[in-house]
């Protein structure tokens, strides 16, 4: 009852003291867990939220003011949030697009064609918006994007839900995108893949709080070492300790073995591998980022735990 | 919703298009706005009652020629002034897409009028319709002849159309605020229902209503055009009523932009 008359509101800092710099042209991924803050910075850094401390800039614009020589310059995918007219086909809402962000025509089918062609959307653009499939209709969300020629994209999960196949088209034409218009991309995605084929720099968040910024390849090799070794031996083996003494067993499927095997020792290990054993299809990687990411927010919430 | 040069320039431009995607649109959802239509046919029903009471003596002033002629008219100016925006707003609130329409560097004010003008030529043939069928029937006899009259009449509708789209705006903007607003607009219509002359004419109604009426925009979306389309008045009197529609259009527009300023910020704080 008491709750009809007054409500208990808790405030909850979101993004907390988050601070970061991306240069033009930069591919940026921004991780961190579920309620980490990676939608609310995006949604500050486009304007859509208005921070209640700090500093923010795009491009020498402050976002919150949305003003229109910034919305010119940049856009805000969501892969759970549609911009196409439901009802009618994409080539409505392009048409709706061109209008107001005042294209040039000869520019708006330039850049139509462009991405007709990159996101193959061919047949698509005359179906209504509700008859396309998921990935379909994330590939006409990218073009309704990306039409006004944006030079700074944020993306947030534009891959959620599709299939492998389309996820690697989308970030396929990510990649493209960017490399032919210089665009700056900061991504945010459950997929690590999209991530780790997209991304040379990530930025991490956990509860509001940034935990790491920088170089991938280095936080990989700071938080876990050492290889993932897999190999397909002859024959299946149970003999364990056998294994154990190469390295950690990771994963045993059949006659697949994952290795988990410390730098240091990979040559030895590799060269009896091959010399002894007479393994087939070996083949030596980092850890996934997931097994990575679990760590630093393992190690994360310990240290918030201690404070 | 205060433009500049350039910006103003924008809309202007955009207009053409955004009109154009919005006739498509209704046409897409031509099933949905003909059930729409339906559940607007209110006055038919009404019009049968009350031209039943006044056949032979009248009702408080009003032949039953008269009230075929009053309805009808009210069924036209419901139908070229209605207005689904509110619920549209609500749901891009609910959804979060509403986020995407704040992206574009047109203010959504414009880009929501637009969609709402466009509905516009598939309500006047339907008003044709029931404009013909007023004509055709006795209603027509009651019908002013005066010239001056028959010209005020879509000016009246107009500032009708626009007062009803701003105070539905302010409806929508209030979804920023609150999490359903489907309550508001029940309690919206009831109010409407009555002060509007939507119900019954307002001088059939009982003092006060017709006293408070007076001072509440109601009446301005419904009656004064119904009245100028379907009574004799001295030209004066009609001007009058559209003076005082002319201060409604202002001052819902006013607290359709101070309701969605403030909702605004508040969305821009905690987000949708």
């Amino acid at each position: 009852m008491k709750t009809l008359f007054s409500r208990n509101h808790e405030t909850v800092r979101a993004v907390d003291g988050v601070s970061f710099t991306i240069e033009r042209g930069e591919r940026v991924g921004f991780l961190g867990p579920n309620g980490a803050g990676k939608t609310t910075t995006l949604k500050m850094l486009s304007g859509l939220l208005h921070p209640t401390a700090g500093e923010c800039t795009v491009d020498g614009h402050v976002p919150f003011r949305r003003e229109v020589a910034l919305l010119e310059k940049i856009t805000l995918v969501m892969g759970q949030k549609s911009q196409l007219i439901w009802d009618l086909p994409p080539s409505e809402t392009y048409a709706l697009n061109c209008a107001v962000f005042d294209i040039p025509k000869p520019r708006f089918h330039a850049a139509l064609e462009e991405l007709t062609e990159l996101l193959e959307l061919g047949g698509l653009l005359d179906k209504p918006a509700r008859q396309l499939s998921l990935g379909e209709r994330m590939k006409c969300e990218l073009a309704a994007a990306l039409l006004h020629g944006p030079s700074v994209l944020f993306l947030d999960e534009p891959t959620i839900g599709l299939d492998v196949a389309m996820q690697l088209a989308v970030r396929d034409f990510i990649r493209r995108y960017n490399q032919a218009h210089q665009a700056t991309v900061l991504l945010t995605s459950h997929y690590m893949q999209d991530v780790v084929a997209l991304c040379p720099r990530i930025i991490v968040i956990d509860r509001g709080k940034l935990v790491h910024d920088g170089d991938l390849k280095a936080l990989v090799k700071a938080l876990d070492p050492d290889k993932r070794v897999s190999f397909t031996l002859p024959h299946p083996i149970n003999d364990d300790d056998a294994l154990g003494k190469l390295g950690a067993v990771l994963a045993r499927d059949g006659a697949r073995i994952t290795l988990r095997v410390s730098e240091r020792e990979l040559p030895g290990v590799v060269s009896h591998l091959l010399g002894t054993l007479e393994v087939a299809d070996l083949g030596i990687e980092d850890p996934p980022l997931e097994d990575v990411l679990r760590v630093m927010f393992g190690a994360a919430r310990e240290a918030a735990v201690n404070e | 919703m205060r433009l500049h040069g350039s910006e103003i320039a924008r809309v202007v431009k955009a207009f053409p298009t955004l009109l154009r995607v919005g006739v498509s649109e209704t046409v897409a959802f031509r099933m949905a706005f003909l059930i729409w239509i339906l559940t607007a046919t209110q006055p038919l029903v009404m019009m049968s009652l009350m031209t039943f009471i006044a056949r032979g003596q009248g009702f408080r002033g009003y032949s039953a020629p008269a009230f075929i002629a009053y309805y009808l008219a009210a069924l036209i100016v419901r139908q070229l002034t209605g207005s689904w925006v509110s619920s549209r707003m609500t749901e891009e609130i609910r959804m979060g897409t509403l986020a995407m329409r704040l992206l574009r560097p047109i203010h959504p004010f414009y880009t929501f009028l637009a969609s709402q003008l466009a509905a516009i030529p598939l309500r006047a043939a339907i008003s044709v319709v029931l404009a013909a069928i007023l004509l055709a029937t006795s209603g027509a006899a009651t019908l002013p002849h005066d010239l001056t009259q028959l010209v005020l009449a879509p000016i009246s509708i107009t500032l009708s159309w626009l007062i009803s789209f701003s105070v539905f705006f302010t409806i929508g903007s209030l979804a920023l605020f609150l999490t359903e607003t489907t309550a508001l607009g029940t309690a919206y219509f009831a109010l409407f229902s009555l002060f509007s002359g939507y119900l019954m004419p307002l001088d059939t109604l009982p003092q006060p209503i017709p006293v408070l009426a007076g001072w509440l925009p109601f009446k301005f979306m419904l009656a004064v055009p119904v009245m100028v389309m379907t009574r004799e008045l001295p030209i004066t009197t009609c001007l009058h009523m559209l003076g005082g529609q002319l201060v409604w259009v202002a001052l819902t527009l006013a607290l359709a932009r101070w309701t969605w300023h403030r909702g605004i910020k508040r969305f821009e704080s905690v987000g949708s």
